[in-house]
């Protein structure tokens, strides 16, 4: 079949709602963008356990630890189930592995900022994760079989974890004085940063028109982060907040918030590179994968000689 | 020393083992070998925190002066942890992670097999659920010591050192003091020979496996079930306790 009539017959495909699977035929461009996209959200996962983690031994009673630790477990399996979908599309989980370790491939860029105080366990549940939650839930409808099946799955968790993030704002911001204001600084740390993660302005945004023509991304950028502005004010005014935008108003007429401006030089600065904890962030990684590496050899070496002595 | 006391020190002890080898083993998450094992030991160490939860929130419950769990977990200082050394040694390499839990989970299991025939209906039903966890605990690190000692020249000798680093810290385990004794002749807690016979077996089946040496005995280090600690209880005590400590009453 001549590749034209391959790409319209996928088109239609897409265009009638049926899930592309692995051994179907697809264009390279789909393939290549959905390997971007998915490694990039399965390296967020793994790196996003890096700042929650940094306050496991630190939580404040045991059933916040046990909840934390959960939570941060359950980012490891969102990781293994990312890299699992990546694979089908004939890509290796050492190569992702590599592409992370070596800078190439990217993650999200909101793990490059601190978590400086217990408020940011609580503001990172629920902006971060969040706004996390807004895409993912776009995505159990993207056109790519494995993707949305895992997203479907990743979803169900990643409610509970925005949960229990506003449930640590809440218990902070009816607290004591000082527990209020770690609970306002907090917000005020994470919340611009929170509003980077839905990405470029859709005027800006490069891969954004094909994905959408291809439904691996089914709503826009900017229409994403309206719908979690508008939600989350809301959610600041019953803990008693105040969102750090002084642009920020109820429109009557077009029934949504008005707010300010994103800071571009910022979101651009970070992605190249100079975040707070971007070298933090990819050394941790290089660490563990460094020191694991005589342990995943011994795996290796052990399992080999079990099949060996099978086979004898 | 009245039961209720000897109960009472039972109770934190067996919390204070889990709970501090939890918060070691939960400090591999987000930096261990492969993503499966920070999730095993996330598992592992999920389960160790609630066995402390249980202990501690019982051994509130029987000292009757309104403690509650994270009383006793944010508010002791090291001389009132009583759990056993081996349990606060520094997570150290994979290696010594494995052995350690190898180790502990090795008598951990037998203790708790035994305590669900106690006389006490708390300690016996914590026991039948714990029972399930550490059957898990000691297949993993059974597995993974196993692994190593049969793997690669390497992982063999970071075993091997491992183990024999950590030995001195394995007599303290069974050594009783006056509350096992009492609780022993009550027939709420068992008698320690009878658990240290089954941890021999265990350690010689798995270390004949792995392919690896039972170091001898030697000196024993001890003093952690009476409150005195190494060096490094403190400044993990001090990491878990900062925010309790610095914002007095607080709720969470």
């Amino acid at each position: 079949m001549m590749e034209s009539n391959q790409e319209t017959l996928f088109q239609q495909k897409v265009d009638a709602e049926q899930k592309i699977e692995p051994k179907d035929w697809m264009p390279a461009e789909y393939r290549k963008n959905l390997i971007r996209q998915i490694s990039q959200h399965g390296h967020s996962e793994i790196v996003g356990m890096l700042p929650e983690g940094n306050w496991i031994t630190r939580a404040p009673s045991l059933r916040r630890k046990t909840v934390l630790l959960a939570k941060v477990q359950d980012e490891a399996g969102h990781g293994l189930y990312l890299y699992s979908a990546a694979e089908t599309l004939g890509i290796g989980r050492d190569e992702l592995v590599d592409q992370l370790l070596s800078g190439k491939a990217k993650y999200s860029s909101i793990f490059n900022y601190p978590t400086i105080t217990w408020a940011d366990m609580g503001a990172v549940g629920w902006l971060v994760d969040g706004a996390a939650i807004m895409n993912q839930v776009m995505l159990c409808r993207t056109s790519y079989g494995p993707y949305a099946r895992a997203m479907v799955r990743i979803c169900k968790e990643e409610s509970f974890h925005q949960r229990q993030g506003y449930e640590i704002m809440n218990v902070l911001s009816h607290g004591s004085p000082e527990q209020k204001a770690m609970a306002q600084d907090a917000l005020d740390r994470w919340w611009w940063p929170s509003l980077m993660m839905f990405g470029p302005s859709d005027k800006d945004s490069p891969h954004s028109v094909q994905s959408m023509k291809w439904k691996i991304k089914r709503q826009s950028n900017d229409e994403l982060r309206q719908i979690f502005i508008d939600r989350t004010v809301q959610q600041a005014e019953v803990l008693g907040l105040k969102i750090p935008d002084p642009k920020l108003k109820w429109n009557e007429g077009t029934q949504h918030y008005d707010w300010g401006e994103i800071d571009w030089a910022e979101f651009f600065d970070v992605i190249k590179g100079n975040g707070p904890c971007n070298k933090e962030r990819l050394t941790a990684r290089q660490k563990a994968h460094a020191d694991g590496a005589w342990v995943r050899e011994a795996a290796l070496a052990y399992a080999e000689k079990k099949a060996k002595k099978k086979a004898a | 020393m009245t039961q209720q006391e000897a109960l009472f020190r039972y109770a934190v002890r067996m919390g204070d083992n889990s709970l501090v080898l939890g918060h070691r083993l939960s400090e591999w998450c987000g930096h261990g070998p492969q993503l499966e094992e920070d999730i095993a030991q996330a598992n592992i160490a999920l389960d160790l925190i609630g066995q402390a939860r249980n202990y501690l929130t019982y051994a509130g419950e029987v000292e009757a002066k309104g403690r509650s769990e994270d009383d006793l977990a944010y508010l002791r200082t090291d001389r009132d942890y009583l759990n056993v050394l081996l349990t606060e040694l520094p997570k150290g390499d994979y290696a010594q992670t494995i052995a350690r839990s190898f180790l502990f989970d090795a008598f951990h299991l037998p203790l708790q097999q035994a305590l669900t025939t106690s006389n006490d209906e708390r300690l016996k039903g914590i026991a039948e659920k714990a029972v399930k966890e550490v059957t898990y605990h000691l297949r993993h690190s059974s597995e993974w010591l196993i692994r190593f000692g049969d793997g690669t020249e390497e992982s063999h000798n970071r075993a091997q050192a491992a183990l024999d680093d950590l030995w001195r810290y394995t007599g303290e385990l069974f050594i009783s003091d006056e509350a096992e004794e009492l609780l022993a002749k009550a027939g709420i807690a068992p008698q320690l020979d009878g658990i240290k016979k089954e941890w021999s077996a265990t350690v010689d089946r798995v270390l004949n496996e792995a392919t690896l040496k039972r170091p001898a005995d030697g000196w024993m280090a001890s003093g952690g079930k009476k409150g005195v600690h190494t060096e490094h209880i403190g400044p993990m005590l001090a990491e878990m306790q900062t925010l309790q400590r610095t914002y007095p009453g607080a709720e969470w």
